[in-house]
């Protein structure tokens, strides 16, 4: 049973991947980010149920994630929409300012 | 009596050395002037040396040794020192008067050369370094004076370094002297491994060598005094490292008088002689400087004999008088081989200076194109005239005195020596003879133009010809067979009387016999002159051509070291620099590919990141199957 989570919650997660390092569009970037979140979450409530050592402490864990996660997509659009403001793009491929 | 002027020894070679200095530090700004500080210089050091030598004059002098700790390095201690002994006091004398008088000369010689600070800042270093080199009370010292003086010969030989021959034979000179001074190093780190208590000043060498002789094995010291002795014939251009010294006088001619004829060169006897004890205790040693003394002697002579060359005659003539100088130590006689470098240092000196008096009116160095210059440089044509007789053995002139002292020292050790040393003797009257009439006798051969313009030089070269002139005339009675007065202030022994009637009448007869036959054939004519060439063509071609040394040398050792040269030189270029380049090469690779990388989108680092931990990953697990 354990197995089946665990391979969705992967295939989640390499879904996610795929996306960040491959869509243009950075709204579809954080959209994956918050996949491959969920992917994590998933785990934890897969191992909370029919891990070794079975616990409530995994959901309540998961719980506390999923809002980490909110308030983490509520600064990356916020960051987001300055950038937008800067430089009239969404186009990841245009954000080099690493490179200065 | 007090050793007041000798505790400021030091104060000798500091002259020299401060007009080096100040003359490297102005430079070109002080052009005339700067020579003046160099003769200055100079002056002062010979007032000194004279003081010092007055006073050591006193009957019972103390030796002086002065100087301070340099280097302390576990038990070793080395000091940097100085020491004031008859004998040094006496070199004191006869390097600062030459090198006072050579810069006098110089000023007349070198007037037009833009150089001529630059000139004069390199003959102080050499002066000083020489006095050093004269003055050190220890073996460590003298090394590095003897090889500071190595350099100061390299740097005036190409002093006109745009004639190629001049950097040619800088480069001869400084590569043929540093297998002599190979020889020193080792003989030196020799000594210090044996001597007990690493001491290398010269008062523990005469006491070790000398006092308790027995300290250090016979094969031990036969191969230190052998080791020694080849940094002396290196330096004093003994066979068969006598190959630079002719070449040397590409340098300016007061150089070859200063350097290549009276000071440097002696510095190989001096170093022998100081080293006497070390000598004393390993007869096969002694044997063999005789012996190659002897053999240079009259091996230089004869080329001497058959070059054409005015300052090259006198050059092969100073190999062959050093070779005399050797031939007297190896006999056991020190004190004839410093007599005869003093007073050779004076007529020698002379003898170069009246060339370059000579060469400086007349603008060419051969001597078939020169004659009858006698009427019109008398001075030179004198002063010359004295310092041939000088040479020659001609009493009551000083080289007769001299020369009568070294040949009764080798009467007394081998009669074979004593016979080859007349030998010498003879060719080496016979070609002076030569180069005296073939100058200044006859008529003008050659450039009749040059010979009109021909006329004395300035008062500024020929005051020290006369000088030195004068000299070569009287240094002689210091030492007579009648009174042994030079031997025992050197070696503070009895007066000894050496005379030997067979050595004198030998020698005289050998002398006049030689100029008389030189007479005949380059003056009278009464002999042809080609009547030995044109009999033993082969012999005196082989003459000419120096005995093919330097052809021989190049086949051997030049032709083979430049090949080992080229292939080390090819294997540096493909081998170590290739590799240096592979690294060079990859590392610019790497660094392009990661330019590439560092494009600042997030995306591809974070696909780099993914990349590097897949692979991190797969290394991990697949440990397990290896």
């Amino acid at each position: 049973m354990l197995g089946s989570y665990l391979t969705l919650a992967a295939v989640l997660f390499c879904i996610g991947l795929y996306g960040v390092l491959v869509k243009r569009n950075a709204i579809i970037v954080l959209l994956s980010i918050e996949l491959m979140l969920n992917a994590v979450n998933l785990n934890l409530i897969a191992f909370s149920k029919y891990g070794v050592v079975p616990s409530l402490t995994g959901q309540v864990f998961s719980l506390f994630t999923m809002t980490v996660a909110a308030a983490e997509a509520a600064v990356g659009i916020a960051v987001l929409i300055a950038l937008y403001r800067n430089r009239a793009t969404v186009n990841v491929d245009e954000y080099d300012e690493l490179r200065r | 009596m007090a050793t007041v002027f000798s505790q400021y020894a030091w104060l000798v070679p500091a002259f020299p050395l401060a007009a080096f200095a100040i003359l490297t530090a102005l430079g070109r700004s002080l052009s005339r002037t700067g020579a003046w500080i160099a003769t200055v210089a100079s002056l002062a050091s010979f007032v000194y040396s004279v003081m010092i030598a007055a006073e050591r004059l006193a009957k019972n002098a103390e030796d002086y040794i002065g100087g301070f700790a340099w280097l302390r390095a576990g038990s070793v201690n080395l000091t940097a020192g100085y020491e004031v002994t008859n004998l040094t006091a006496l070199m004191l004398v006869v390097v600062t008067l030459v090198a006072l008088l050579v810069n006098l000369y110089s000023l007349g010689y070198m007037k037009d050369d833009e150089r001529i600070s630059t000139f004069f800042s390199y003959v102080a270093l050499f002066t000083a370094s020489m006095l050093g080199l004269v003055l050190a009370d220890n073996l460590m010292i003298l090394y590095v004076c003897w090889e500071l003086v190595g350099v100061c010969s390299f740097l005036l030989i190409g002093f006109w370094y745009r004639k190629p021959e001049a950097r040619a034979a800088a480069k001869k000179a400084f590569i043929v002297t540093r297998i002599g001074d190979l020889g020193l190093l080792i003989a030196i780190l020799l000594l210090f491994w044996y001597m007990p208590g690493h001491a290398l000043d010269f008062a523990s060498l005469h006491n070790v060598f000398y006092a308790q002789s027995g300290i250090i094995s016979t094969s031990i010291t036969t191969l230190i005094a052998l080791l020694i002795f080849l940094g002396a014939v290196g330096k004093s251009g003994q066979f068969p490292l006598h190959v630079w010294l002719p070449d040397a006088m590409e340098g300016p001619t007061p150089i070859s008088a200063l350097i290549h004829a009276a000071t440097m060169v002696a510095a190989g006897v001096f170093l022998v002689v100081r080293t006497f004890d070390i000598f004393a205790a390993a007869p096969a040693a002694l044997d063999t400087v005789a012996v190659v003394g002897a053999f240079t002697a009259i091996f230089a002579a004869t080329i001497g004999l058959a070059q054409n060359d005015i300052k090259r005659i006198l050059a092969y003539s100073t190999v062959s008088q050093l070779g005399y100088m050797m031939l007297a130590v190896g006999a056991g006689s020190t004190t004839s081989a410093m007599f005869h470098l003093f007073t050779h240092a004076f007529f020698k000196a002379l003898l170069f200076l009246g060339a370059g008096s000579v060469i400086h009116a007349v603008h060419t160095q051969d001597i078939r194109e020169m004659g009858g210059l006698g009427s019109r440089m008398k001075i030179t044509a004198w002063t010359f005239g004295i310092g041939a007789l000088a040479l020659s053995g001609i009493p009551p002139f000083s080289g007769f005195w001299s020369k009568d002292a070294v040949l009764t020292a080798a009467l007394d050790d081998n009669p074979w020596l004593f016979a080859v040393g007349v030998v010498a003797a003879f060719l080496t009257a016979l070609y002076m003879a030569r180069l005296f009439f073939l100058v200044f006798a006859g008529k003008p051969r050659g450039d009749a133009g040059a010979h009109a313009r021909a006329k004395e030089s300035p008062a500024v070269m020929t005051a020290p010809l006369i000088v030195l002139a004068a000299l070569a005339v009287v240094a002689g009675f210091v030492q007579t067979p009648f009174s042994g007065w030079l031997g025992s202030w050197l070696t503070g022994g009895a007066e000894e009387e050496h005379a030997s009637g067979l050595a004198i009448v030998a020698s005289v007869a050998a002398s006049l016999l030689g100029l008389y036959l030189g007479w005949l054939i380059y003056s009278k004519g009464a002999v042809r002159r080609d009547a030995v060439s044109s009999r033993f063509p082969r012999l005196v071609r082989l003459a000419e051509r120096k005995y093919y040394i330097d052809e021989l040398y190049d086949a051997l050792f030049v032709k083979s070291l430049r090949g080992l040269g080229k292939a080390l030189s090819a294997f540096d270029d493909v081998v170590v620099d290739g590799a240096v380049r592979l690294a060079g090469r990859s590392a610019l690779a790497l660094g392009r590919l990661n330019t590439r990388l560092q494009n600042g989108q997030i995306q591809t680092y974070g696909l780099a990141a993914l990349v590097a931990a897949v692979v991190l990953v797969l290394a991990i697990a697949g440990r397990r199957f290896w």
